[in-house]
């Protein structure tokens, strides 16, 4: 039976990504193919439906997904994460010369952040800083890329620009696109500083769900994890999908975005899209 | 760069941070580890702690804060670049010694003697056989031609005309224009098979494409002598296109450096010291000087390459031999030389319209004649062919001379 995995197109190489994976899995003996979605939530209720088999889930894709599943009596399972999956954190950024010392201090100003479905530069930063003790503050979001679920770097330059600009008094995102922004000069070096660090947590994960043919859906997952860095053929993958490894999934690092998205009343406790302002 | 790091030692980055360049400085202590080896970092950056742990879990190396110590950090070496690097070679050597039979299509555009990483995209350079395409000559001639390069503003004095009769002139301009006409074949020639070279054989490429650059220049030269008294273009005609035209239909790397190189450019050696010799005013003389000189470097690299080619493989000769024999027939039913050119040709020999001048003009005409088929003959012999069938092949050679 083919295997047949969703993933979102957040960007064109996502189809060079994935067609290169396909020849590769397909070139091993396994019968696979993928179906690409414009936003994560077609595909989240495609995968808990049983319609795909397996989905490449953004973190709050695979909360939705769990949730969804349970709903329907069904289980799912994250199965295999990128080594650049795990122990990210969120940065909380203001202007060299901005007054504040704590996240407290950002009372009464406005905090720039992401896309409304970013969990690395909206959801986990802005739950950071209300448990930090900061209520009083206005967010500006910077939505591009709406149900890409912060893929897309966009919202997160924008801010980091706004903030440059002093439109904003603070910024949040990734800690890898804030090296990224200070490299590219989108941050001049020395303009910013880094006010708050959120805890670890994780990103992407393949959800399989539990109607999936059981010998494919496990020859999938050993086949990713066997794939070596040290294969010319197959560094060109792991290089575009920004990796040198797949390992094993894990669960234990959603908890900072569960919180989040319980906080917002993101999604409801049976998967329901319960946003406010969020159309993907 | 005499800094070192010694391991065991923390890396201290003072206040460098990540938008400066830090990474270098770890990477270069990472590299003292053994893969899983560790590193401390410490430094004054504030968001030191940040970039390190974003920039670690790019690169595929363990990252964690030491606990008890302030701004210190510990890195684990990963395996991401060596196993980068494990299937690397060598794409040969960097000089001639180092010229590998058969580069690979993967090498592509990397540097002789690179350390070049495994995978990559397949290039075809369909002319990848060293036997086919090297020659030993060629790194000499391509050192003699980069520094004989000359610029047709400066090594031709413009300025120095003379009263030439307009008759001659005119036969001066129907030679310049034939000229032209057949450099730009000379060019398009070698530079067409340049670019299906394998740069591996860097010399080879580089030494075709100072022979375009020279063509270009002839080009340049000449036209600028056809105007040069205010008159306007020759004659082209279409046998001597289509004579010029077999040269360009020819896809095989050898047998078009054959056609051109040996037969059409060896034959214009002689007929470019001709008109130096009976060149009615200065510039005339010397841009056929120049170009002469230039010319017998592509003559000699053509019969280089092919006496190194003939050593390797006997059939050589027999697809020469068939190459002039399918070029003359295509060509059997062309009028082969412009009537234009010839007759000019005799004017300019001739210097004068007295009917003793005209036949003596025509006479040095038929001794060019004789000289082209001599040195085609000699030509034809250094790659091994015996004089009776040296004479036959050479007769057949292109009435349009090139």
């Amino acid at each position: 039976m083919t295997l047949i995995m969703g993933g979102v197109a957040y960007d064109p190489k996502v189809l060079t990504i994935w067609d290169g994976f396909r020849q590769w899995l397909r070139g091993q003996g396994l019968d696979f193919d993928y179906v690409l979605y414009s936003h994560y939530e077609r595909q989240v209720e495609d995968l808990a439906d049983g319609r795909i088999h397996a989905a490449w889930n953004s973190p709050l894709a695979w909360l939705r997904t769990e949730r969804l599943a349970a709903a329907r009596g069904r289980t799912v399972r994250s199965a295999v994460m990128r080594d650049t999956d795990q122990d990210l954190t969120s940065v909380v950024v203001v202007r060299a010369d901005s007054p504040a010392t704590t996240p407290g201090d950002l009372a009464g100003g406005t905090v720039g952040v992401g896309a409304v479905d970013s969990p690395q530069s909206t959801l986990i930063p802005l739950s950071f800083l209300r448990h930090s003790g900061l209520d009083d503050v206005r967010v500006r979001r910077f939505d591009v890329g709406v149900g890409l679920h912060g893929d897309h770097i966009g919202g997160e330059r924008d801010a980091a620009r706004a903030l440059v600009a002093g439109e904003i008094d603070a910024a949040c995102m990734i800690d890898g696109n804030h090296l990224l922004f200070g490299q590219e000069g989108t941050l001049p070096a020395g303009s910013t500083r880094v006010l708050a660090q959120t805890g670890v947590y994780d990103h992407c994960t393949m959800a399989i769900v539990d109607t999936a043919p059981a010998d494919e859906a496990d020859e999938f997952v050993r086949l990713l994890l066997s794939m070596s860095y040290a294969d010319p053929q197959v560094r060109p993958l792991l290089d575009l999908e920004g990796l040198k490894q797949w390992v094993p999934g894990r669960t234990s690092g959603f908890g900072p975005l569960a919180r989040a998205v319980d906080e917002t009343g993101f999604y409801d406790a049976a998967g329901t899209v319960t946003a406010r302002e969020y159309d993907p | 760069m005499t800094e070192q790091h010694h391991p065991g030692a923390p890396l201290d980055l003072g206040v460098l941070g990540f938008e400066r360049g830090a990474h270098l400085l770890v990477r270069r202590a990472l590299h003292g580890v053994p893969v899983g080896g560790r590193i401390t970092v410490t430094g004054g950056d504030p968001a030191l702690g940040v970039h390190l742990r974003a920039w670690a879990r790019r690169e595929g190396h363990g990252f964690s804060a030491v606990t008890g110590r302030t701004a210190t950090w510990e890195l684990a070496r990963g395996s991401a670049e060596t196993d980068r690097w494990a299937g690397a070679e060598r794409a040969g050597g960097p000089g001639p010694d180092g010229i590998v039979a058969r580069p690979p299509a993967h090498w592509g555009l990397a540097a002789r003697g690179a350390l070049v990483e495994a995978g990559g995209p397949d290039v075809r350079f369909d002319v990848d056989d060293r036997d086919v395409v090297w020659a030993d000559l060629a790194p000499r001639l391509y050192a003699h031609a980069a520094a004989a390069q000359w610029d047709p503003a400066t090594a031709v004095d413009w300025d120095a005309t003379t009263d030439v009769p307009a008759e001659v002139e005119a036969a001066v301009v129907q030679v310049m224009t034939y000229l032209v006409e057949n450099e730009q074949a000379a060019l398009v020639v070698p530079a067409g098979l340049l670019a299906r070279v394998h740069p591996h054989f860097r010399e080879v490429q580089q030494l075709l494409a100072v022979q375009a650059a020279d063509e270009a220049r002839h080009m340049d030269v000449f036209t600028r002598r056809a105007l040069l008294h205010g008159g306007r273009m020759g004659t082209s005609s279409a046998g001597g296109r289509s004579s010029l035209a077999t040269l360009l239909a020819e896809p095989d790397f050898s047998l078009a450096s054959f056609l051109l190189s040996v037969l059409g450019e060896g034959s214009f050696l002689s007929l470019l010291a001709f008109l130096e010799r009976h060149a009615p005013d200065p510039v005339t003389a010397q841009i056929t000087h120049l170009a002469r000189v230039d010319e017998a470097r592509h003559v000699a690299f053509g019969v280089a390459h092919l006496e190194h080619q003939s050593g390797v493989d006997p059939s050589l000769r027999g697809k020469l031999r068939t190459a002039i024999e399918r070029r003359h027939d295509a060509l059997a039913d062309t009028a082969g030389l412009n009537a234009d050119v010839f007759d000019a040709l005799v004017v300019l020999a001739a210097g004068a319209w007295t009917p003793e001048a005209i036949a003596r003009g025509h006479d040095a005409v038929q001794e060019l004649h004789h000289a082209m088929d001599e040195g085609r003959r000699q030509r034809l012999a250094r790659l091994g062919f015996p004089p009776d069938e040296a004479a036959e092949l050479s007769a057949l050679h292109t009435r349009n001379f090139m």
